[in-house]
């Protein structure tokens, strides 16, 4: 379990608080303004900023002594997840060691079938369409396995039906893992299609996560401002 | 691609708090120890051997013509490239491309072989003197002062006018655009200001470079009026082997040279970077285009003639070719490859580390040239081995130190881009230390690597410094081959041996530079 123990984030003049937990397994929507923090937050859990205060907790254990490549959890940033002057497999296969092997470069070409790449594994990042290199993203992801997922609008690019294809990709192959994923989006329709639970990261503040179809509902003070009438 | 800085504000954010990530940095601190070592340690023979005793008169006129003769290099120069650049600037035309890489090439030019392209124009029997004879007129003298600044005005106005050019390409078009809506005075709102910024970095560069001016001032200079302090060092060492008066004058230069690269520095922080040659700016104050033309033309005139005729002397001079050749060819080539990686090897790792330890380090070869450490390298081996026998090695390692600063500025900018970029997925996905430099830095930066790799070698190859202290028969390179043919008046044989030293040069630096960028990454 995922837990942000009255975590505090400074950066120049900006400010972010969060007191929370996030259930095993689940799906959360970090949503709110942009500006408002949401990507700071995923970079202190990522280990990329050192919190000013409080501590991030892996299933009871203090992470901050862990350098981001060995923290237990993936990530996909909003651009750049993919090495330009590497092809796809190599790409991948990083994923499971920093110094890939035969098995380890065969093991990320099945990863890559199953987003639908096969044949495409000696392709460069440049001779692959944006959906492709999303998908050559996420299947490092899924060979990676680790048990915490943070997903930095890493679809944010992509056309809006192409976006939803992989948010369902994403969704079946991860919730099979049993990880828990959390998907920083500034659009509400992705937080409805793909997320248990919301995150409203506003004001200075993360919120505790609240389930997603009730909170879009009746939305409160801060996420209403945001989301418009 | 715009920068991105946040990812690396985050790293150094983090320092200090947690396991360490991004790229290796020991290498760099041993780089920058290293560096330190070289230029600092030859400081304490010089000063344990100076002993007493002052100035000569000798020695102080030495010191006035080092400092007239860069200061009129510098002021000529720069005076020169304002016209040349603002031509340059606002002026679309056929062939302006390759003009301004042209600008480009006295840089990595083997400055002999300027000397004898300007020979073969002003020298006692070049053009020059021909036609003033042909319509009954005395000749011109190029030895001294005149011809040591006409020499450094050769090799520096392209410099200066690419540094000034730079300065009229980072004026926003919108702002000319706007002077031209308001009718206003282009010169006095937007160029004149612009100036007033530009030109004290460039005259405080070109007077950084003027002051370490040796093979100029030994084959145009000379006799008591016109010897600079290099050349003096060199004289004090080959023809007296007076090291007191050796080590006393190179303190000097080292304490003068460090404080001009300390205000070069100060006044110009990005000098010498790569500009590219920009497009011409749409302008609407389109006046005075005979005189942009006849700028234009006269600028390239002035490159181009000198650098024609010693390629066409050069020509013709090949059948003179001495057997010596040969092997110095090969010892030169041995040398350059040898600097060039060494450069690539300290570059590399203080690019790495960055922060004020590399730039310190990338600047310290600046202020201490290498007739300078040779002296006290010399004063150091001398009671050990004979110095001849490290003759090869040790131009080598000057070289190498020579070519940094320029190295580091093309490859800590591209390292510093990676690392912005990939940095953090690079530390997501655990990669550190040597793998991070083999699948991530090395495959990114080999087009820098590879610029920079070339830079060094042909500055190598080109030049005559420590190696004319150093070296005996045996360990004879090219432009030290050159200087004696030269210094013998074999003049036809010299242009041979110029040819090939340009020819090396601009071969080595193509070569290197392809190596980069052949299937690099996009």
């Amino acid at each position: 379990m995922l837990r942000l123990d009255s975590l505090a984030l400074a950066q120049g003049d900006f400010r972010l608080t969060a007191d929370l937990a996030v259930p095993p397994g689940t799906w959360a929507a970090l949503l709110g303004p942009s500006g408002g923090g949401k990507s700071t937050l995923l970079s202190a859990i990522a280990g990329f900023l050192p919190p000013a205060q409080g501590r991030v907790l892996w299933n009871g254990q203090d992470l901050a002594p862990l350098p981001p490549g060995q923290r237990p959890l993936s990530i996909l940033f909003q651009d750049g997840n993919l090495f330009p002057h590497l092809t796809a497999v190599q790409n991948v296969a990083l994923g499971l060691s920093p110094r890939p092997r035969a098995p380890d470069r065969a093991r990320a070409a099945e990863a890559l079938a199953r987003v639908g790449l096969a044949g495409l594994q000696d392709r460069r990042p440049a001779q692959l369409s944006g959906g492709q290199q999303a998908r050559a993203a996420l299947a490092r992801v899924l060979l990676q396995d680790r048990p915490l997922v943070l997903m930095d609008e890493p679809f944010g690019a992509l056309g809006p039906a192409l976006k939803s294809e992989m948010l369902a990709l994403a969704r079946d192959t991860l919730t099979a893992r049993g990880a828990t994923v959390l998907l920083v989006t500034h659009d509400p329709a992705d937080a409805r299609a793909a997320a248990d639970s919301v995150i409203v990261v506003a004001e200075g503040r993360a919120h505790p996560p609240a389930p997603a179809t009730s909170l879009l509902a009746a939305p409160p003070p801060a996420l209403r401002a945001y989301l418009g009438p | 691609m715009a920068p991105r800085p946040l990812p690396m504000a985050l790293r150094r954010a983090g320092q200090g708090t947690r396991a360490r990530t991004g790229p290796p940095r020991r290498p760099g601190t041993l780089a920058a120890l290293l560096v330190a070592a070289l230029c600092l340690g030859p400081l304490v023979p010089l000063l344990l051997r100076s002993g007493e005793g002052g100035l000569g008169a000798a020695d102080a006129a030495a010191l006035r013509f080092t400092l007239l003769q860069a200061a009129l290099s510098a002021g000529l120069s720069v005076a020169l490239a304002i016209p040349v650049a603002r031509a340059l600037a606002r002026r679309r035309f056929p062939g302006r491309g390759a003009l301004i890489t042209l600008l480009g090439a006295p840089f990595l030019l083997p400055v002999l072989v300027a000397v004898m392209g300007l020979l073969a124009l002003f020298g006692r029997n070049g053009l020059l003197n021909a036609a003033l004879a042909a319509l009954g007129l005395p000749p011109v003298s190029i030895y001294g002062l005149h011809g040591v600044v006409l020499a450094h005005l050769f090799l520096n106005l392209p410099l200066a006018t690419r540094l000034l050019l730079q300065g009229w390409l980072d004026v926003p078009a919108e702002r000319f655009r706007l002077a031209a809506a308001l009718n206003a005075p282009v010169w006095a709102l937007i160029e004149r200001p612009m100036l007033a910024r530009t030109v004290p970095g460039a005259f405080a560069t070109i007077f950084a470079l003027c002051l370490t001016s040796f093979s100029v001032a030994l084959i145009l200079g000379g006799g008591p009026a016109a010897t600079t302090l290099e050349l003096a060092i060199y004289q004090a060492i080959r023809f007296e082997a007076d090291f007191p008066t050796a080590a006393r004058l190179a303190l000097l230069q080292y304490a003068l040279c460090g404080a001009a690269a300390l205000l070069a520095l100060r006044l110009a922080p990005g000098a010498m970077g790569q500009g590219g040659p920009g497009r011409a700016v749409q302008r609407w104050d389109a006046k005075g285009r005979a005189a942009d033309a006849l700028w234009i033309a006269l600028a390239a005139l002035f490159l181009l003639l000198p650098l024609g005729l010693a390629g066409w002397r050069g020509l013709a001079g090949l059948p003179d070719l001495p057997p010596e050749a040969g092997p110095a060819a090969l010892r030169s080539l041995g040398v350059a490859l040898a600097a060039s990686a060494l450069t690539l090897l300290l570059a590399l790792a203080l690019a790495l580390h960055g922060g004020r330890l590399a730039q310190l380090a990338g600047a310290l070869p600046l202020a201490a040239s290498s007739l300078v450490l040779g002296t006290g390298l010399l004063l150091i081996l001398r009671p050990l081995t004979t110095p001849a026998t490290l003759a090869l090695p040790v131009t080598a390692l000057l070289d190498a130190l020579a070519a940094l600063p320029f190295a580091l500025r093309s490859l800590a900018p591209a390292i510093a881009e990676i690392e912005s970029r990939h940095g953090r997925l690079a530390d997501s996905l655990n990669l550190t230390g040597p793998s991070r430099l083999r699948r991530l830095t090395l495959p990114l930066a080999r087009p820098a690597l590879g610029f920079a790799g070339g830079l060094a070698a042909a500055l190598s190859v080109g030049n005559l410094g420590v190696i004319a202290l150093f070296a005996g028969e045996d360990q004879t390179t090219l432009p030290l081959l050159m200087a004696r043919l030269m210094g013998a008046y074999r003049m036809d044989a010299a242009a041979g041996v110029g040819l090939l030293i340009a020819a090396m040069a601009l071969l080595l630096f193509w070569i290197l530079d392809r190596m980069g960028r052949a299937d690099a990454a996009p």
